[in-house]
């Protein structure tokens, strides 16, 4: 599985909707989790990000989720797009 | 029964998510016009996984991909086609090939993911004067087609003309469609009405359509939804004689007689054929004899 | 006789005799737009008076800087019926001591005139008076159309003090509060910011979602067995609400229906319909937009009515007792149809009943509308995290994926179904929203109670606890 080699965005601030930032580099996870669920979806929000990247072979990066109440779907599809597009697989 | 398809931008997460409640009988996930180039990775992306994980409720799902001249159209499909829509609806088809190269690379996805062969249907959106010519092998193209689907703006600049609202520029193209796939035995679809702020135009447009013999019609706005389905929808006036004409009929054969009329008028094979579509369709939409 | 008219705000405090420990009130015509509870407050603190419990009808971000008035112990109590979002966060992280009190529309004009929260001086932003304090809101630059909550602090508070922006000769016309009941009268350079005050129009929604909901209010309404002559409708100015107006207005229209009246806060789509007769008359507690103020201006069927004419429990009678129908919104409605409009789904506070719990007590059909999520969070909860209006006076929830009747309206419940409205149980509503955002994790505020809320007869049925 190809590595990320780029740093990459995906998605909006859009309500409903949530913007993802990916950065190669840095030892293991970094995660830094926005929600205006947070006390709701939080820890949810974190697994998805988590079970993604895991998905998709990405181990070292830095990775930043600023979600305005996208369902999982979405977040999923948010994440999974600016992993390929850091793999310039897109 | 598709009265009424609804576009829908692709990558849009609070519109799509709901649009299975708005009343129309198919949505159109839209990868294409909606869609910047820089975003076609992450709308075909969501479209898929909206799909997937929540579905239309009741609603079929069309998506529409990118034409077969850009870079995009097999990414779409190769995205797409695993969550199964019913229908693929791909842009700017002009001519037969223009269908067999999207029918071709359909069968091979279907084939590498085991799926059965022809399970994903095609509606052909022509938008074209050469479409339009060709439209009727284009209908007729291969069995994946169900149906052809006429887009009224980017005809009429090919066209060299202005798209008005009363739509006399596309009336010829409309006529053509029709009898192009009722020929070929598929159904056909109209171009949306673009005033969104029109409540009252859109039912003239709609009904238009229909007298045409359109089966429905596409909407841009959900505000459009409501006045398609109502204009795309057997009255009740119609479910009404419907049903006695057939039970004319049915009591003309018990009395053998070989010619039967009904009020006053004599019921030939034609009225008996529309009786029973009107009746087909009033029994799909839920529309019983006892709404009468 | 010696003149009311007081040449300073701070003369016109030490007048009327304001000292620490007392209670001043306001009310929220203004809206967001309001300079007068600002103004007047700071005038306060200057004068060394603390200790001030504040009786406000509702309380707006503009009105943000009561912060220092509460950390400086000017304030120390605080009564009203809805504080918006961004003063609701402050009290829910613990800015106050004391428990703020949130009444209702209909309940704070009783514990007035009952003497339960008695209030000292009442400020009354008048966009007209004249010097001996007749006064109205249908005129003048900062003109508000109805006064109605103005009422009982004109008519109970021991002192009255009239601010205007637009003083006119003895006597004003068409006054709404009569110099009787005030004290001291006021003028000021600007009473408030008049886009502030009320919107240009109020606008239907544009979100497909809401007009959904408003489609299905109005097959709900239409098959109630309540819609026919002589009907009487309240809703609020929420966008599907309003939407929910107008489709209902074609309805009436086609059927030919000639309704009693409309009531409550009034926009200028209930002003259509009293135009097009689809009501006779308007009863109007507070204009929404330049329409109703126009309107209230100029027909006589367009009336201005008191709090306590509005909705008090205390009167003799009020308009909410004869509504037929009212629709409400809700941020979270629990399985017992127990309605939160306090608090947000964590919980901080970002609103207040208003008139909710008092039309949904008097009204024979209360109507939530209200989309099954906002987000990620569902609508449909176990519990609500703060009762507003309890669920016995709530009859249905319309949502965009179906509609749940209390089990209480048996009649109801048949009469929709007959006609063929997507009737489901509330229990399925939580689950299909569930099904699509998933189980979101509770909220819990179990801090010290921040505020308590206190319905319409003056029992206290819910209390609000502190975050962070």
């Amino acid at each position: 599985m190809s590595k990320i080699i780029k740093p990459a965005v995906c998605g909006t601030l859009e309500s409903s909707d949530a913007f993802v930032t990916l950065e190669p580099g840095g030892e293991g996870l970094d995660i830094q989790i926005e929600s205006v669920v947070m006390k709701q979806f939080g820890d949810e929000i974190l697994a998805v990000t988590k079970d993604v990247l895991r998905e998709f072979g990405v181990d070292n990066a830095r990775v930043s989720v600023v979600d305005r109440g996208a369902l999982e779907c979405v977040l999923r599809a948010r994440l999974e797009c600016a992993v390929l597009r850091a793999k310039g697989e897109c | 029964m598709r009265r009424s398809m609804l576009f829908l931008p692709g990558n849009t997460p609070n519109i799509i998510q709901n649009g299975g409640i708005l009343g129309a009988d198919a949505v159109i996930l839209d990868l294409e016009d909606a869609v910047a180039p820089t975003e076609k990775d992450s709308a075909r992306i969501l479209v898929r996984s909206v799909i997937r994980a929540m579905g239309f409720d009741r609603c079929e799902v069309i998506v529409r991909i990118n034409s077969i001249d850009t870079p995009f159209w097999q990414k779409d499909l190769d995205a797409i086609i695993p969550v199964r829509p019913h229908l693929i609806m791909p842009p700017k088809t002009a001519c037969v090939q223009d269908v067999l190269t999207v029918d071709a690379y359909i069968t091979h996805l279907e084939e590498k993911l085991g799926m059965e062969h022809g399970s994903v249907g095609l509606i052909p959106l022509i938008e074209t004067a050469l479409g339009v010519e060709n439209a009727f092998q284009i209908a007729s193209a291969c069995p994946r087609v169900k149906a052809i689907f006429l887009g009224g703006e980017d005809l009429t600049a090919d066209l060299h003309c202005k798209r008005t609202k009363e739509g006399e520029e596309i009336s010829y193209a409309r006529c053509r469609l029709v009898c192009a796939a009722r020929a070929a035995g598929v159904e056909v679809y109209d171009t949306p009405f673009t005033d969104v702020n029109d409540d009252e135009g859109i039912y003239t447009d709609a009904a238009k359509a229909k007298s045409l013999g359109f089966t429905g019609k596409s909407a841009i706005s959900p505000r459009h939804v409501k006045a398609i389905n109502e204009v795309f929808s057997p009255s009740l006036k119609d479910i009404e004689y419907a049903y006695e004409v057939m039970e004319a009929i049915r009591i003309g054969k018990e009395q053998g007689k070989g010619a039967v009329s009904l009020r006053g008028k004599m019921i030939d094979a034609p009225i008996v054929a529309r009786a029973m579509q009107t009746i087909e369709a009033a029994e799909e939409l839920g529309l019983g004899r006892e709404d009468i | 006789m010696e003149t009311k008219l007081v040449k300073t705000l701070r003369e016109a405090i030490e007048l009327a005799g304001l000292e620490s420990g007392m209670s001043v009130s306001f009310h929220h015509h203004l809206r967001n737009g309001d300079y007068t509870l600002n103004m007047v407050m700071d005038q306060i603190a200057e004068m060394g008076i603390r200790n001030l419990t504040l009786n406000a009808s509702s309380l707006f971000d503009t009105h943000l800087p009561l912060e220092k008035h509460i950390r400086n112990h000017v304030v120390s109590k605080i009564n009203t019926n809805y504080m918006s979002a961004g003063l609701g966060r402050l009290i829910s992280e613990g800015l106050m001591e004391e428990p703020v009190d949130f009444r209702t529309h209909g309940g704070r004009p009783r514990d007035i005139a009952l003497g339960i929260t008695p209030i000292d001086v009442a400020f009354i932003a008048a966009p007209a008076s004249d010097c001996a304090g007749n006064c109205s809101g249908k005129f003048g630059p900062s003109a508000c159309g109805s006064l109605g909550y103005a009422f009982p602090d004109a008519m109970y508070a021991k002192k009255v003090i009239v601010i205007t922006d637009h003083l006119v000769e003895y006597p004003l016309s068409g006054w709404s509060i009569p110099e009787i009941y005030v004290d001291y009268v006021v003028e000021v350079d600007a009473i408030g910011n008049p886009a502030g005050i009320v919107s240009g129009t109020t606008k239907i929604t544009r979100d497909p979602v809401g007009l959904i909901m408003a489609e299905t209010a109005v097959k709900v309404i239409a098959h109630s067995g309540l819609l026919k002559d002589g009907f009487s409708f309240q809703t609020g100015a929420g966008g599907a609400s309003l939407a929910a107006a107008r489709f209902l207005m074609d309805v009436m229209l086609r059927d030919n229906i000639k309704g009693s009246f409309a009531s409550g806060g009034i926009t200028g789509y209930l002003v259509d319909m009293l135009n097009a007769g689809c009501f006779r008359s308007l009863m109007d507690v507070q204009c929404f937009d330049l329409k109703a103020v126009e309107s209230i201006r100029t027909n006589p069927n367009h009336h201005e009515i008191s709090a306590m004419h509005y909705a008090s429990p205390a009167a003799a009678s009020a308009v909410v007792d004869k509504l037929d129908v009212v629709i409400l919104g809700a941020t979270e409605v629990d399985t017992q149809f127990n309605v939160n409009v306090h608090t947000d789904s964590s919980g901080y506070i970002m609103g207040g009943s208003g008139g909710h719990s008092d039309t949904a007590a008097g009204a024979k059909l209360a109507m939530i509308i209200a989309p099954l999520f906002r987000a990620r969070l569902p609508i449909v909860t176990d519990r609500v995290s703060c009762i507003s209006t309890p669920g016995k006076d709530i009859d249905v929830l319309v949502t965009q994926r179906g509609v749940a009747v209390n089990p209480k309206n048996q009649e109801l419940l048949l009469r929709l179904k007959d006609a063929g409205l997507p009737v489901t149980e509330m229990e399925t509503l939580k689950h299909t929203a569930e099904k699509i955002t998933g189980t979101p994790k509770k909220a819990v505020a179990n801090g010290r109670a921040v505020a308590n809320v206190i319905w319409r007869d003056g029992t206290q049925i819910d209390t609000i606890r502190s975050i962070g």
